[in-house]
């Protein structure tokens, strides 16, 4: 008996009769959803992501278009289904019709994809850098004010080329969508400025174990190229210095971000002197860089310095609250006005101006960076030179850009 | 033969049948009449979700309450069937979607799922008891690592997206309602199977086979081939799930059957109880909001522990309401404690 | 194959069996020969143009055995509470994960490593005699209700750990004296003048190894040579006629799991400063624990240490030459083991 009454209560939940209470919505507030990874490996990326919404919500005393904003946050653990997951249940059940997020490559393309089918709802992206979340087969409703993982790498093929003389290369990458686009993005100017790429390795994400890979690159290379992120990152890293490997590195935008930067060993060795490009740079003494770090630093357990993450929700969050000022808080006729505001959208960002292209992928500063130690003995990206508003496709011609196919593994290549 | 064996659980059974006749009835009809009532949201992402993973857990429910062999391979036999309605069906990922249509690449996806189950069955089924749980534990790992790395067949770490539903009798089947009639036809023709199964020649063979193989052996009954066989049944149920749950989702990729989704499935079980069919959907209506709706009420930050903390306590109170599973296995335990084991079948 | 292995073993010849064994043993002596020479000849370009290099070969070579070492030392603990308690211990990973933390925190604030180590030993051993005594002893003979419960118990661990260690990655630094790279004397290329390019690979690693073959042979003289051991090696045969020698069962247990979550926790601060202490890593080295006791044979130090070999070995091997399927060939030996000997390579016959 207990059993069938049990079932009851929990079909009884599973009714929808206490869903009221969460989806009832006061007259005068606006939903944003905030879809990023609070669970799982990546939480503390995900909760970066939210101090920097939530920074941009700050600036604008939690107020859009008069209007109080209630953030709706989804969880997700990084992967692509539990993401849609996340974003269906803040449209579907929660009611939001602006969504900021997602945090990974993959999980936007996934995001990107539902998008299309919820026409009346808007997504902004959060930090997720995927050629193609925006570049082929794009969703009207899907935006993207950060910039993607190609273009973070603008101007370090032709600085390793020319400045640093580094003839041939060598690249180690995880084996996903996200580091095939930052080794296309060094590749395409590396290449164009006359550089071989001899051995490219990819690796299983989560592979600990570097030294057999260390092993097997070429002794001959100039330098490496390495676009890992977080523990893999380390992981290689400190494997490099206890294996003695001599040859200098160049960064992909989260080899040598903040997280890694940070982590105790002996890194600091084969780091300094790196250099990598990224849409951020830790030594960036603009003025307005340096409001957003200490605005950014109000938040709850906060970093020394924002990481990207924080960065791109920022300015995604931003946008989505300047474009609802624009058109009054009204987006009664699905949204139609509001994205069409949201498109004409340009505006200044710690990091420089940022509009979108005809794809609605931002076009943006970049900033080439090299890894120094500061005054007290930190490890900070300094900020080498400013790549002025690089689009998505890197300043090559659109329909040439296309013909270099998509992003993979083999794709760019010059051996 | 061996009627003597079945004679404890025979009152269980009935008493069971006693109360579920009317209780069927009114969760018959309650189920039907629920779009009525729930939101669009309800009714696919709870409802529908739910029902899915019900089956995969009553998937392994067959596996474990009949046959005592716990797998945790289960989410990887859906995964199969939906990789196949991903690399044969239609797909935007520009890999594969060899566009057969739904009628062909769906029972031919559920069928390589129960081959697939065969196959893991057999390799499981030469050890016995608790190893079932460390091999199928490995493969499931083995699986999900693979499917992640391998890009010509599995599209690696993004997976497969753009997977649609039919649309078939003048329905999308992926609209809320329909989509949810879909997944109720399915549960509720994979639970009467089960309940059905179970009390038919081969669930009794089964079941006794679970409680003394040694002595069914001896008999002259093949118990390897009759776990295979089980298998082969539980691959049909998870498939047709996996099936449903590409088509759910729109997508796959190694998340979906990672060792997270794997001991998901586990957890849906045994929260649910292993002693009865119903038990696996009971599990899955709990997690599944459970999961929902952590979030609007502790956080997604401590999920985990919430669950883990749950399922402890099930796992160590196992009150009535979680479907005896022990009574199931504690009999066979004391009958032929570890000492006696060395009789050729056991570890 | 036998003929040449009998001739100076006459007294045995005729027992089929051992012929067997010294059949195997020939293919040993020439699998050793190989690699002698695979370790020590210069090679000639068509092996260069199929292995890479000899320089990639000889690393991965060495750093398979590097890894077995970490995995025995984590898999023996797991296949000795298996082989006497009959419990699958599906939170080793757990207690690996842990350890290496605990070390990490103890190492960083005391400033010596060496504490660290005793450190992870000690609080997991604790650790698991508290598991042992509070929850296990109550589920004995259940071996299903055990392994549910400790797999809600690395549910809730690896939750609470991310919760107090967040996703960071940690790395445990080893002092000075194990720290840099070792010349070691094989030769993996001439210099156009003639000089030797020796290879160099770095000195902590060899010390892993090291470390795994002192507590294998430790492991192994304890079970075999002293009064406990005896009495381990008798419950795993028969754990009622132990207890009725008037062995104090529970007491061989507690000091058996005690040991076991001791050597996860010691494998995880030694495999924390080889490599990287992350989430996620508990999955990976329970993940090992099970493919490594999987092919070695439940309960069994020298399957540990077989298996241990095989699957590290294949994995590094697998990572340089054909990183895709690596995973593929750890899960082809399982199954091909599974299928020949479902046992396990030394475990005993069903």
């Amino acid at each position: 008996m207990s059993i069938t009454r049990r079932t009851m209560l929990a079909l009884a939940l599973a009714t929808g009769l206490v869903a009221p209470s969460i989806t009832m919505a006061q007259a005068e507030t606006v939903k944003i959803g905030l879809l990023a990874t609070f669970e799982g490996a990546f939480t503390v990326l995900g909760e970066d992501g939210e101090r920097g919404a939530m920074t941009a919500v700050d600036e604008f005393g939690s107020k859009a278009a008069g209007m109080d904003i209630e953030i709706v946050k989804g969880s997700s653990d990084a992967s692509p289904d539990s993401a849609v997951r996340a974003a269906r249940k803040l449209v579907e059940q929660d009611g939001v019709k602006i969504l900021v997020g997602p945090l990974s490559g993959d999980e936007g393309i996934a995001v990107k994809e539902y998008a299309k089918t919820q026409p009346d709802v808007t997504f902004i992206n959060g930090s997720s850098a995927a050629q193609d979340t925006t570049f082929r087969e794009p969703a009207e409703n899907f935006f993207r004010f950060s910039t993607d993982g190609a273009q973070w790498m603008a101007g370090l093929g032709t600085y390793a080329y020319n400045d640093k003389g580094y003839k041939t290369v060598a690249t180690v990458a995880e084996d996903y969508s996200f580091p095939y686009t930052q080794v296309f993005g060094f590749m395409a100017e590396f290449c164009k400025a006359g550089g071989k790429v001899p051995s490219k390795s990819w690796v299983p994400i989560g592979n600990k174990d570097y030294s057999s890979v260390i092993a097997a690159i070429p002794d001959d290379v100039d330098a490496i190229y390495v676009a890992l992120g977080g523990a893999d990152a380390v992981n290689f890293l400190s494997q490099y210095q206890q294996s003695g490997g001599q040859a200098p590195l160049i960064g992909g935008s989260i080899t040598v971000d903040q997280t890694v930067l940070t982590s105790k060993g002996k890194l600091r060795d084969v780091l300094i002197g790196t250099p990598a490009a990224g849409p951020t740079a830790d030594t960036n003494d603009s003025q307005a860089w340096k409001d957003f770090v200490e605005a950014y630093k109000k938040q709850p357990g906060a970093f020394p310095s924002p990481s990207l993450f924080a960065h791109a929700y920022y300015i995604g969050m931003k946008a989505a609250i300047l474009a609802l000022d624009e058109v009054g808080g009204d987006l009664s006729d699905g949204g139609k006005k509001y994205r069409e505001a949201l498109a004409k959208l340009s505006f200044d960002t710690p990091t420089g101006k940022v509009s979108l292209d005809a794809n609605r992928n931002a076009i943006a500063d970049i900033y080439l960076t090299e890894v120094t130690e500061d005054a007290d003995g930190n490890l900070v990206n300094k900020m080498i030179q400013t790549v002025q508003q690089v689009n998505q496709t890197l300043g090559i011609d659109e329909a040439e850009f296309r013909a270099l196919g998509a992003v993979s593994r083999d794709n760019p290549s010059c051996e | 033969m061996t009627l003597a064996a079945f004679t404890p659980a025979a009152p269980v059974r009935k008493s069971w049948f006693e109360r579920l006749g009317i209780g069927h009835v009114l969760l018959g009809a309650f189920l039907l009449l629920y779009p009525l009532i729930a939101s669009d949201f309800f009714l696919t992402t709870i409802g529908g979700y739910s029902m899915i993973l019900g089956m995969i857990a009553l998937s392994l429910m067959l596996l474990a309450g009949y046959g005592g062999m716990v797998s945790l391979a289960q989410i990887t036999i859906a995964g199969v069937a939906a990789y196949v309605i991903a690399i044969f069906g239609e797909n935007n990922s520009n890999v594969h979607g060899f566009g057969w249509p739904w009628w062909i690449a769906a029972p031919f996806g559920i069928f390589l799922a129960a081959l697939f189950s065969a196959m893991f069955g057999w390799i499981a089924v030469r050890t016995e008891g608790i190893y079932t749980i460390m091999i199928t534990l490995a493969i499931a790992t083995a699986s999900f690592y693979f499917a992640q790395q391998n890009y010509t067949l599995f599209n690696g770490f993004p997976g497969y997206s753009g997977l649609r539903a039919p649309e078939a009798f003048g329905l999308y089947w992926r609209e809320p309602r329909p989509f949810y009639y879909l997944c109720l036809a399915c549960a509720a023709l994979a639970y009467a199977a089960v309940l059905y199964g179970s009390r038919s020649t081969f669930g009794l063979t089964l079941q006794a086979i679970r409680d003394n193989p040694r002595r069914m052996r001896a008999i002259g009954y093949d118990v390897t081939a009759h776990k295979v066989f089980a298998w082969f049944l539980s691959g049909l149920i998870a498939g047709t799930a996996g099936v449903l749950l590409a088509w759910f989702n729109g997508r796959i990729s190694p998340g979906t059957i990672a060792v997270g989704p794997a001991i998901n499935i586990l957890i849906i079980a045994i929260i649910g109880g292993l002693r009865h069919p119903i038990g696996p959907f009971l599990g899955a209506v709990v997690v599944v909001l459970m999961q929902t709706f952590a979030i609007d009420i502790v956080g997604a930050e401590r999920f985990n522990t919430l669950i883990g903390l749950f399922f402890l306590v099930i796992v160590f109170v196992s009150p009535d309401g979680i479907l005896g599973l022990w009574e199931r296995f504690k009999p066979s335990q004391d009958r032929d404690g570890w000492h006696s084991r060395p009789d050729g079948t056991g570890v | 194959m036998s003929q040449p292995g009998s001739t100076d073993r006459d007294p045995f010849a005729p027992s089929p069996g051992l012929t067997r064994g010294q059949g195997w043993g020939v293919v040993a002596l020439f699998a050793a020969a190989l690699l002698l020479w695979l370790f020590f000849a210069q090679w000639p370009d068509w092996l260069d143009a199929i292995l890479l290099s000899k320089k990639a070969f000889l690393s991965a070579i060495l750093n398979g055995l590097t890894l077995a070492g970490l995995y025995f030392l984590v898999a023996s603990g797991f296949t000795l509470v298996f082989g006497l308690m009959r419990n699958v211990n599906l939170a080793h990973g757990s207690l690996y994960l842990l350890g290496a933390y605990i070390g990490y925190e103890v190492a960083t604030w005391s400033g010596y490593w060496l504490l660290g180590v005793v450190a992870g030993f000690v609080v997991m051993a604790v650790i698991g005699l508290v598991m042992q005594v509070l929850v296990f002893r109550r589920l004995e003979g259940d071996d299903l209700r055990q392994t549910l419960v400790t797999i809600g118990i690395s549910i809730v661990a690896a939750d609470l750990m991310l919760a107090g260690w967040t996703g960071a990655t940690y790395q445990i630094l080893v002092p000075e004296w194990l720290d840099g790279a070792v010349k070691t004397p094989f030769v993996t290329a001439y210099r156009s003048n003639g000089a030797a390019v020796f290879l160099t690979y770095p000195f902590y690693r060899l010390v892993v190894l090291l470390v795994a073959i002192v507590i294998g042979i430790g492991l192994w003289l304890m079970l075999n040579r002293t009064r406990i051991g005896m009495m381990i090696r008798a419950g795993v045969d028969d754990r009622e006629m132990l207890s009725a020698s008037g062995a104090n069962v529970h007491v061989i247990f507690a000091f058996v799991f005690a040991l076991g979550a001791g050597l996860a926790g010691l494998a995880g601060v030694v495999g924390g400063s080889a490599l990287s202490v992350a989430p996620g890593e508990d999955v990976r080295y329970l993940l090992a624990s099970l493919v490594v006791v999987i092919v070695g044979g439940m309960g069994s130090i020298t399957g540990a240490a077989i298996g241990a070999l095989i699957i590290g070995l294949a994995e590094q091997i697998g990572l340089v030459y054909f990183p895709t399927y690596g995973v593929v060939l750890t899960f082809v030996i399982m199954v091909v083991v599974l299928a020949v000997r479902p046992q396990g390579i030394m475990g005993r016959s069903l």
